[in-house]
This record gives C-alpha cells, sequence and structure tokens, in this order.
C-alpha cells in the first residue's frame, strides 16, 4: 500500500471509527445494479420446485414435496431449509407464499455484525463470511423478519440463510429458485426494474391485487418484493415493523459515541482540576507524614 | 551482570512467594466450597460437551431465541452490577470525596472481576470463540455494529480496570517501583474507565434497539441507552452495599476500624446516592410512560408484570433508600439494595429475554444446564475474588 493509499485508508477508518459511522448500512447504491426479485403470490400453484432447486444448489435440505405435507403446516426457514412455502386459506382462495431472506437495502443484519461478516453487498444479495463470524447472532435479534439461522447442533456454526444465489449471479445465472419457477411467480431483476413491474401489474388489473407492495417501503425497501390479492397481514407477513430502515434506530446512538469518548475526559479532567487539592490517600501523606487519616492506603 | 543477577534473583523471590501464595488457608469444609466445587466441576463438564456438540446440546436456545439467559443474565445484568467500580472511582478519584476511599480498592476489585467472569462469559455463549480476535484485529471492522462497540469496551474497560487495580498487585508482590508509576496514572485510567462505562453501560441496551418488534413495548424504548445508563449508577451502588455488608461479615477480621469514615457512614451515603439515582430513573421511566400513551397496555399480565417492575423494584426500594438514610436504618438500607438488585434483574431479563418475542407460542426458558454455569461463573469469580483478598492488601495498605 502507498502511502497515499495508507493515509486515506486510515482517515476513512478513523474517521468511521469516530463518527460511529454507518458507511456500511448507508452506502447508497445504484438502484440500477440492486438487484432482488418480484414474488407474484396470486400466480403461485405451491409446487416448491423452488425449495427443492434451492436445496440442490446449496447443499441443503432437499424436501421431498410429493409426500412430506408441509404445505399443511406453516413453516419457517432453518439452518437445514433457506427457504419455505407455506399455504393460507384466504378470501381468495389458497394462497402460497415462498419466504426467505429479504435482502433488505439497508440490512438491518450487516449493520449490526461487528465482523462485517454479514455484508451487504453492493449487487444486493445480504451473504454471510464465515470467516469473520464470532457467533454472537447479534444478526439474528436484529433483523426484523427473523432469517439469519443458526446451527445450534454443530461445535462450528454457520449462519444459515439465503444468498440470493450470490455465486450464481457472479456467474451470470439467476437465482436457482427463479430458474426453477414454471409459472413466473418469481422474477429476478433490478429492484428498480421489478418495482416497475409490480406497479404495472396493480394498474392493469386493479381487482386482481390489494395496491401494496411489501417491500417497497417495509424496513427502508427490500431486495424481495411481494404482490397479494388479499392484505399481507393474512398471508403471515407483518405489518407493523414501519418503514424506517433498521441500521438508523442504533444511528443516534453511534453519533453519540464520539461526544462522550471525547466530553466525558474533558468534563472529568476539568472538573478534576477544577477541585484542585492532593488526590485521596496520595500526596497528603507525604506532606503530612503524621496525618495518616482517611482512606486504606496511606504512605 | 548483577542487573540480571538482581532480575533472576527478584523473579525466583517472586515465584516462590506466588507458591507460597497459592496454598489454601483456613478450612476446607465450608458450607460455600461444599456447594461451590461440585457446581463448578458440573459446568465445567456442561461447557465441554456445549465445546463438542455445539450450543443447542446444552442450551434451551432456538432460532426464534438467540440470545437467552447467559448473555441476559450473565452479560447484560452482571455488568449493569458491576458499574459500581465507575461510580466510586468518579467520587473518590474525580471528585476526591475522603469518605468512599476505603472502599475503592474492593469495588474495584468487584468490577475488574465481574467483567472479567460475566463479559467473559460471552466466550461461552458466541458460536465461534476461536474468532473472537476478529473485532479486534480481524480484516474487517463493524463501525457500525453495537456489538462491535461493546466488544472493544469490555477489552478496553478490563485493562483499565486491572490497571486501576494494580497498585495493590504491586504492592503484594513487593514491587514499589512499579507501584509508585501505577498509581501516578490512576486518575487517568480512571477517567479511561468511566468513559468507557458511560458507553458500554448504555451500549448493551442499544443493543436492543433494533430488536424493536420483537420486545414489548413497555420495555422498548428509543431512550433503552439511557435508561440502562441511569439504572447502572444505582445498580452499581446497591451493589456495593449488598457485597459489601457481606464481606464485611466474612472478611471482618481483614478490615481496619476507620475512625473517621464509619461503615455505616458510607452505607448511608450510598443509600442516599442510590435513592436519588432511583428516583430520577422512576420519573424517566414514568415520563416515557405517559408520553408513549401506554396506559392501555397496563391492565394485561405484561402491563401488571411491568409495574411489579417499576413500583415494586423501583420506586419502592427508592423510597426505602430513603427512609433508611433519613432514619438511620441500616437493616432498611440493607433490605432495599436486595430489593434495587432484584429490580435491575428483572429490568435487564425483562429486556433480554422475558418480554423479548412475547407474542411467541413457546417462550424460551433456560435449561438446567444454563443455570448451572451460570453458578459456574459466579462460584468461580467467588473463588478468585476470596484468593485475592486474603492475600492483597485489598481491605488496607500493607504498610
Amino acid at each position: 500500500m502507498d502511502r497515499r493509499g495508507f493515509l486515506k485508508t486510515t482517515l476513512v477508518a478513523g474517521s468511521a471509527a469516530l463518527a460511529g459511522s454507518d458507511l456500511s448500512a448507508q452506502e447508497l447504491r445504484d438502484p440500477e445494479e440492486f438487484v432482488g426479485i418480484l414474488v407474484d403470490t396470486t400466480r403461485c400453484i405451491g409446487c416448491r420446485a423452488c425449495e427443492v432447486a434451492c436445496g440442490e444448489t446449496h447443499d441443503v435440505l432437499v424436501p421431498d414435496v410429493l409426500n412430506d405435507g408441509a404445505l399443511e403446516e406453516q413453516r419457517t426457514t432453518s439452518d437445514k431449509q433457506w427457504m419455505v412455502v407455506n399455504k393460507f386459506e384466504t378470501e381468495a382462495g389458497d394462497v402460497f407464499v415462498k419466504r426467505q431472506c429479504m435482502h433488505c437495502y439497508q440490512a438491518a443484519c450487516a449493520s449490526a455484525c461487528p465482523t462485517e461478516a454479514m455484508e451487504k453487498t453492493k449487487k444486493g444479495p445480504v451473504i454471510w463470511h464465515g470467516n469473520r463470524c464470532i457467533g454472537c447472532r447479534y444478526c439474528m435479534a436484529s433483523c426484523p423478519f427473523d432469517m439469519p439461522k443458526f446451527e445450534y447442533g454443530e461445535w462450528n456454526p454457520k449462519i444459515q440463510k439465503c444468498t440470493l444465489c450470490f455465486e450464481r449471479l457472479e456467474e451470470g445465472q439467476k437465482p436457482a429458485c427463479v430458474a426453477a419457477c414454471p409459472t413466473d411467480t418469481l422474477m429476478f431483476g433490478t429492484r428498480a426494474k421489478n418495482l416497475e413491474i409490480a406497479r404495472h401489474r396493480i394498474y392493469n388489473h386493479p381487482d386482481d391485487y390489494v395496491h401494496h407492495i411489501y417491500g417497497e417501503h417495509e424496513v427502508g425497501g427490500t431486495g424481495y418484493i411481494y404482490l397479494s390479492a388479499v392484505p399481507f397481514d393474512q398471508i403471515g407477513f407483518r405489518t407493523d415493523l414501519g418503514t424506517r430502515p433498521y441500521p438508523e434506530y442504533t444511528k443516534e446512538f453511534l453519533y453519540s459515541v464520539p461526544m462522550v469518548l471525547f466530553g466525558v475526559p474533558a468534563f472529568l479532567l476539568g472538573l478534576n482540576a477544577l477541585i484542585g487539592g492532593p488526590q485521596p490517600g496520595e500526596e497528603k501523606a507525604v506532606e503530612f507524614e503524621s496525618g495518616d487519616q482517611g482512606g486504606g492506603d496511606e504512605h | 551482570m548483577s542487573t540480571n543477577a538482581t532480575v533472576t534473583g527478584e523473579f525466583s523471590r517472586f515465584f516462590h512467594f506466588l507458591m507460597q501464595e497459592m496454598k489454601p488457608r483456613g478450612p476446607w469444609l465450608t458450607p460455600f466450597n461444599v456447594i461451590s466445587i461440585p457446581v463448578i466441576f458440573t459446568g465445567v463438564v456442561i461447557i465441554v460437551i456445549r465445546f463438542i456438540y455445539g450450543l443447542g446440546a446444552v442450551t434451551n436456545l432456538s432460532q426464534d431465541f438467540p440470545w437467552g439467559f447467559w448473555l441476559g443474565f450473565d452479560v447484560i445484568t452482571g455488568v449493569a452490577l458491576a458499574a459500581g467500580a465507575y461510580v466510586i472511582t468518579f467520587v473518590v478519584y474525580v471528585m476526591k470525596v475522603e469518605k468512599y476511599h476505603s472502599i475503592v480498592r474492593i469495588t474495584v476489585l468487584n468490577g475488574l472481576l465481574a467483567y472479567i467472569f460475566y463479559a467473559g462469559a460471552l466466550v461461552f455463549d458466541i458460536g465461534r470463540p476461536w474468532q473472537a480476535y476478529n473485532p479486534y484485529i480481524g480484516n474487517k471492522f463493524g463501525f457500525s455494529s453495537v456489538m462491535f462497540l461493546i466488544c472493544w469496551h469490555f477489552f478496553l474497560y478490563m485493562v483499565a480496570a486491572f490497571i486501576e487495580f494494580s497498585p495493590v498487585v504491586a504492592e503484594w508482590a513487593g514491587w514499589e517501583k512499579a507501584r509508585k508509576f501505577l498509581k501516578s496514572i490512576t486518575l487517568a485510567t480512571v477517567i479511561l474507565g468511566i468513559t468507557l462505562s458511560i458507553l458500554h453501560q448504555s451500549g448493551l441496551g442499544a443493543l436492543f434497539l433494533m430488536a424493536k418488534p420483537k420486545i414489548h413495548p413497555l420495555w422498548w424504548s428509543e431512550f433503552i441507552p439511557v435508561l440502562f445508563l441511569v439504572s447502572s449508577v444505582y445498580a452499581g451502588l446497591a451493589m456495593i452495599i449488598f457485597e459489601s455488608t457481606i464481606s464485611h461479615r466474612v472478611f471482618r477480621h481483614l478490615i481496619p476500624h476507620d475512625p473517621k469514615h464509619s461503615f455505616d457512614d458510607i452505607l448511608f451515603g450510598l443509600a442516599k446516592g442510590a435513592a436519588v439515582v432511583m428516583f430520577v430513573y422512576y420519573f424517566f421511566k414514568a415520563l416515557l410512560f405517559i408520553h408513549g400513551k401506554q396506559w392501555s397496555m397496563i391492565n394485561d399480565a405484561w402491563g401488571y408484570w411491568y409495574l411489579v417492575e417499576v413500583i415494586g423494584f423501583v420506586l419502592i426500594p427508592g423510597f426505602m433508600f430513603a427512609f433508611g438514610y433519613r432514619n438511620r436504618s441500616l437493616n432498611i438500607i440493607k433490605i432495599a439494595s436486595v430489593m434495587a438488585l432484584l429490580g435491575i434483574v428483572l429490568n435487564r431479563l425483562n429486556v433480554s429475554v422475558i418480554s423479548f418475542k412475547w407474542y411467541a407460542e413457546v417462550h424460551y426458558f433456560p435449561s438446567w444446564q444454563e443455570i448451572v454455569v451460570t453458578l459456574m461463573i459466579i462460584f468461580t469469580e467467588i473463588w478468585i475474588l476470596r484468593w485475592v483478598v486474603t492475600r492483597m492488601p485489598v481491605f488496607k495498605s500493607a504498610h
């Protein structure tokens, strides 16, 4: 690293440390580059081909779709399964909903991670780096969707969650679930484009959809966005998460860190100097040999 | 050559001295030993199992409850209870109040050991502790992470607390020069320690800011960091009252009589301080409650539970401290300190574990292994504390 590079890095790291910066969370990305998936739940037939493709691609559980009867119960993702499809009986009939990591625009997990093991990549996927993770599970506590899953049964546990097929994207392929979907429920593309498609569908078929795109504004916007024929709280979504990006909840605290870090010592040193006189149990004893009084360690 | 000989001589002297000091003193078959030794042994076995088969083998943690008793009690609560060190060093070294000087050493020692053991308990709780050096020298720093701040502050605070305590170690080992030097940097380390404490006591609260949708609204507030900081002040004071009452019984023979500031006077002073801080804290809680228009939440089990914590274990012990101070009643103050400490335990557990996912159908409850390991940590700390107190000049100067 040359000197300028070193200075630059030092300055950036230093100012970031001082400002308690949320660079990693706030960094603005080109919306054209930011990819995600549009899920149109009105199109899903519950075949769970995506679950199988996901399991095979990532070497996690491949469900026995024909026989396991999994649609009869409400499932969550787990350390063995990165995505699940759940069935909801609603006024619009059976609705199937694929759930997985939402790949938030400003991800709580990534800003929570003390080692940036959880990373919001520039392209959009939120991925996990095993060589950095210390296993503190702050990502799990922070994620509004409870998506990072921890291997409690392993001596060397990993965090398991959807990576939006980061490796496949690098090779120019679509995510495995999208490639496997026979009904075009899943649309892969930039988030901006997906939003346009979603709005277009609502506009063209106003009676077939609730006029809301889940993930457009929720928690500051997510990579996965959803369309639905019924209100989202009927198909297992939390509608009380707010639109504020989650990293912002700790922003004020982190901004106050440099104030305390420098303000408090200055205040205390000044206070101590103002009070004056000897420190307890120190010079006093030197000055007045016989004045052995007060605290415990006179000399 | 002569320097060499001196160094070698000093080393061998210290080595023999240390060996001598390692020998047990006093009777072995005390009730505490009889209880603590099997617990510590069981705890070690549980920890071994945890490192072979994973956290799930010994804890009730789950995908829904990633943080349980080890984090919520050992770390979050334990650190709050260790706050006495920064409060008392502030009063004695920054404000130069001689009155509390005699309890500085034991309080700092308690704080230091609490951090080593309770913050150190994170090593059992985190999944990949062998990578725990990553926040410190890793190639990636999570500057936007509260956990990153806490990792650093725990480490730095332990160093600061150790330096604050180190003159006692130097005095014990007979290193006069080192003692003088270490004593001379006390004020600087005290101020560093106070600053770090303010940040990580509040930081432990800030950990829960992003868990907003998961924590019951009566316990989640954007001011959790301030609440944690303010309550840590009286937690520390109550803990000093509690533990010095015990140590004055157990280590009575080690404690010299201070004619100017009697132990009772010190306790009354601490009680008055605790009362004031508790009223401020209660007022803050009430303000948040009213401002948050939370009246509608008070009339169910969670609301009653909230009232138990805030009225029963903040307001009432606060009044008891004030009453005990006014009427010079040590007994009331001692009971109040226990209640205040229980209130802190309740509050920290309510935020981190009990009201976490209050809507869940199956709620987390700690396994017996989690509790035994926690007891192991507490007992081991007491063992070390006892060893230090009976050997080093913690209660009085050797001179």
